[in-house]
């Protein structure tokens, strides 16, 4: 390893790239800590906002007209809003209306909700606001008949929904459930402005101490372009593991 | 307990309207537990709407369903209770895509009626096999024929072991050949004595199967009859007209 990393600052010194987040122990040592934390950030957020997605779908086609005007806002809400109004909304305006409560470790006053927290609370709603008019549409392409075979069978509502509407809404919103994720692990940056060391803000703290803004402005671009590329992946895989033989175009033979 | 004077499945001046359009008006039919009922008439008379009333399906507006003494008219229906003593089958079989041929049988029993997992399966191979299709288990609706799907699609009624079967023109979708099968598979649960309400168009299979013929026009009854009767002499000027027309 030091071989690699005596030959970067050799490379820095003969060519002036500075590539400092490999030879430099504490600037490796951040960068590495904020690629963890995008990905932690992205998985945790991608979980969330399909739960919020799934959860909120099923509200939609809730008999009280209050639980379904109440989604529709709550979408309106953080469709039409930018992603960043909403984290800081969430840090400055939620955050600081909230208690200080005791830390039992240091023994000092701490917030009651991190910044990690509310940037993961944050973007998973932003996303799963999407997400929810994602599956509705997959669902609205589920034949009705599906529904009434199921019905006539006993299930219930709930029975008919997780059992034969969401997995087949499920499939057919893949593609555009896939775009609204890849969007979100873009957005994960936001979480910047609120001083989650992330990816972004860990790349900053270096360009400012190292004065190597373009190196760094590269290595985030292709950083992103990897994790964006194993999503992809995996949502090619997933794709392909939930094909149904026989059942080629959506919703019907 | 089915009352003395009303059938197994009964209706009584049953009414539906959809928004300003009347579809049944004014049905009252029996049947009585093991018969097997077919219901013809031309498209558009309610048929469909008929047999959809039975399983609560479609709410009716006006008028009793007993099924074997359950009220279906009443907003304190159970649904359950009687959807699980009702299987039906439609026209588009109506298959769940995802999951295979078995466990499309499988899924009911198991989801709604909480039954155990080996039990229901032996009963579901056993099925598969009455309607003729060992060997399609693994198989998905998708690579299944029509005549295929719609055999698996009775099968997985039968899987709630109903006590009445209703049928809406399940062959109408399907090409001669496999026509005969799925036909096959209705007259054997009607030997086996399942009380079964066909709407159909096939007139040969209304004339060997059914104890009785039921024609339909506008939203009512026009004449029933058992079928010797029914295609020999039929009464109406209207069922005349109809018969001239399918035979
Ligand atoms: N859900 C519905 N909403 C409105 N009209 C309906 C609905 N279902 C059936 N109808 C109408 O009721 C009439 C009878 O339909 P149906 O019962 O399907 O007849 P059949 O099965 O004899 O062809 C048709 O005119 C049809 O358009
Ligand atoms: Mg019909």
């Amino acid at each position: 390893m030091q071989v690699i990393y005596d030959w970067f600052l050799a490379f820095y010194e003969r060519t002036g790239i500075n590539l400092s987040f490999i030879y430099d122990n504490f600037d490796r040592a951040r960068i590495i800590k904020g690629f963890w934390l995008t990905i932690e950030l992205s998985v945790i957020t991608i979980a969330l906002s399909i739960v919020v997605g799934v959860i909120g779908a099923w509200l939609k086609g809730a008999r009280s007209g209050w639980v379904r005007h109440s989604v529709d806002a709550f979408i309106s809400i953080f469709r039409n809003t930018p992603p960043l109004v909403q984290i800081y909304f969430f840090y400055f305006g939620l955050g600081f209306m909230l208690p200080r409560v005791m830390d039992p470790i240091s023994g000092t006053m701490a917030p009651m909700v991190t910044n990690f927290q509310w940037a993961v609370l944050s973007l998973s709603l932003f996303a799963g606001a999407f997400n929810i008019e994602i599956f509705r549409s997959g669902m609205e392409a589920v034949p009705r008949a599906m529904v009434e075979a199921a019905d006539s069978l006993g299930y219930t509502r709930s029975q008919i929904y997780w059992h034969v509407v969401l997995p087949l809404a499920f499939r057919n919103c893949l593609p555009a459930l896939g775009n609204n994720l890849v969007n979100l692990v873009k957005t994960t940056n936001l979480a910047y402005a609120i001083a989650v060391p992330e990816m972004m803000y860990a790349a900053k703290q270096i360009w400012s101490d190292s004065s190597n803004v373009r190196e760094m402005m590269i290595f985030l671009l292709f950083a992103y372009v990897f994790l964006v590329a194993i999503l992809v992946y995996g949502l090619n895989w997933l794709e392909r593991a939930l094909r149904i033989p026989g059942y080629g175009q959506m919703g019907g033979r | 307990m089915t009352q003395p004077d009303r059938g197994f499945v009964s209706l009584r001046d049953v009414h539906k309207t959809f928004g300003a359009h009347k579809v049944i008006n004014g049905i009252s039919l029996d049947v009585a537990k093991g018969e097997t009922i077919c219901i013809i008439g031309p498209s558009g008379s309610g048929k469909s709407t008929l047999i959809r009333c039975i399983n609560a399906l479609v709410p009716v507006d006006r008028g009793s369903i007993h099924l074997d003494g359950i009220e279906v008219n009443t907003p304190k229906l159970d649904k359950l209770a009687l959807r699980r003593r009702v299987g039906i089958v439609f026209q588009q079989y109506n298959l769940f895509p995802h999951k295979t041929a078995l466990e499309n049988i499988m899924m009911a029993p198991i989801t709604v009626l909480k039954q155990d997992r080996a039990e229901v399966e032996a009963r579901a191979r056993a099925l598969l096999k009455k309607v003729r299709l060992a060997g399609k288990e693994g198989a998905y609706p998708g690579e299944l024929s029509g005549g295929q799907q719609q055999r698996v699609a009775i099968a997985r009624s039968l899987a709630m072991r109903p006590d009445v079967m209703l049928f809406d023109e399940v062959t109408a979708a399907l090409d001669p050949e496999t026509k005969k099968d799925v036909l096959t598979t209705i007259q054997d649960l009607a030997r086996d004595g399942m009380t079964c309400l066909v709407v159909t168009h096939e007139m040969g299979f209304a004339r060997e199967v059914s104890n009785r013929v039921y024609f339909t026009e506008g939203g009512l009854i026009v004449e029933h009859a058992p079928p010797a009767e029914f295609f020999s002499n039929p009464q109406d000027p209207r069922t005349r007209e109809f018969l001239s027309q399918v035979l």
